[in-house]
């Protein structure tokens, strides 16, 4: 027998995951989706930057359904990213630390992270004059 | 370093069963992770049926029957049956907790139990802890001053006392480091919050005069910094204390003592 062919316990293949675990994987997840959905951004500026027809397709990509997807997605990532950041800001002064008051902001972070995002895109389509 | 699936040795398969006696009426399955130092297999998931109406109302009740009537191999530690020893922390039904405080009623269904997670497992439910003392030596976990000693104990007001409850009730049963996913990640160079809750104590202590220099030990990337407010700690605290909000005060003490 030897200490090194010990085996690793069981860890994420176990654990029963809660509320506030969930919402700590999504800060990261978004996190991560922000840094790349900066990249399309970085993208629709160069084009605009370069001249009327690069930016004609910069604007029909990002336009098509997919493109609108992928701009959902960033503003979910970015709200929730927002909400989830506040929360910390609370967290970094020493507030809503008690279990309840954690599993009450989380459920907050969620419900902002919903409302804005739809907020945000009935207004977008009202500014675009589709009602 | 990040590492989702469990290395190739660690996968669990499944075991044997053990079927409870004829004439027993309220059974219940009760699943225990097993590995074995003494044999190459990898580790096993057991299924021990425990007759309920003959055992005791706690999980490590059931462990023990399980020990002294069905299977004398199974290996785990416990001591005080009564949540102030910490030895017999494990990972039942998906959470960290003590089998000695943790109802059997209190699970529904079969009654999973495995060693505290990510850690390297000596057998059965017994996980190395070398690594979670030698981090809890490294903070120093004792009174320390410079002031001459008076004639008799130092003294402290009842109001500098009470700000150790909610710190001093801690038994380093390690649940929540091993609850804790930076730690699972990072553990050899995160404290994690068992050890920075007992950083916060020793700080806390009117009577210890070593605040700053704890502080200094703090001041790196990973010591404490790699908390972030996941929360399972506290969540899975037996003892329901609140490592999370003590990291989050050592936070606001390093940061302001800066600004």
């Amino acid at each position: 027998m030897s200490a090194q062919n010990r085996p690793l316990s069981p860890h994420l293949q176990v654990w029963r995951p809660q509320m506030t675990m969930v919402i700590s994987f999504g800060h990261r997840a978004t996190g991560v989706a922000l840094a790349a959905g900066t990249l399309l951004l970085v993208y629709w500026l160069a084009a605009a930057a370069t001249g009327a027809e690069a930016y004609e397709t910069a604007s029909g990509l990002i336009g098509s359904w997919f493109g609108r997807l992928c701009l959902f997605g960033w503003t979910l990532a970015l709200f929730f990213h927002v909400c989830n950041g506040v929360r910390h800001l609370f967290w970094d002064v020493g507030m809503g630390y008690e279990l309840p008051d954690a599993d009450r902001s989380g459920w907050a972070v969620l419900a902002g992270t919903a409302i804005l995002t739809l907020v945000t895109w009935i207004a977008g389509y009202g500014f675009m004059g589709a009602y | 370093m990040v590492q989702f699936n469990l290395p190739k040795n660690s996968r669990v398969t499944e075991g044997k069963t053990h079927e409870a006696p004829d004439g027993a009426i309220k059974l219940r399955n009760i699943k225990v992770y097993r590995w074995n130092p003494d044999d190459e297999d990898n580790p096993r998931v057991d299924t021990y049926q425990v007759d309920l109406d003959t055992c005791g109302p706690m999980v490590l009740d059931a462990l023990i029957k399980i020990k002294d009537e069905i299977d004398p191999t199974l290996t785990f530690r416990r001591s005080c049956r009564e949540g102030v020893c910490g030895s017999c922390a494990m990972n039942i039904d998906g959470n960290n907790t003590l089998a000695c405080t943790k109802f059997i009623d209190d699970v529904k269904g079969d009654i999973k139990i495995y060693p505290l997670p990510h850690m390297a497992v000596v057998k059965d439910l017994v996980p190395d802890m070398t690594q979670a003392y030698a981090q809890y030596t490294s903070i120093e976990p004792w009174l320390k001053t410079t002031t001459p000693a008076p004639e008799r104990e130092r003294l402290q007001s009842q109001d500098d006392r009470a700000k150790l409850d909610g710190l001093w009730e801690c038994i380093l049963c390690f649940s929540c480091s091993t609850s804790c996913p930076s730690y699972w990640w990072n553990g050899e160079r995160f404290l994690g919050p068992a050890i920075l809750l007992q950083t916060y104590r020793w700080i806390s202590d009117s009577r210890d005069e070593a605040a700053g220099e704890r502080l200094d030990a703090l001041e790196d990337p990973f010591r404490m910094f790699r908390c972030h407010t996941i929360m399972n700690c506290t969540q899975t605290c037996p003892k329901s204390l609140n490592p999370a909000k003590a990291i989050g005060e050592l936070k606001k003490l390093l940061v302001s003592r800066t600004v």
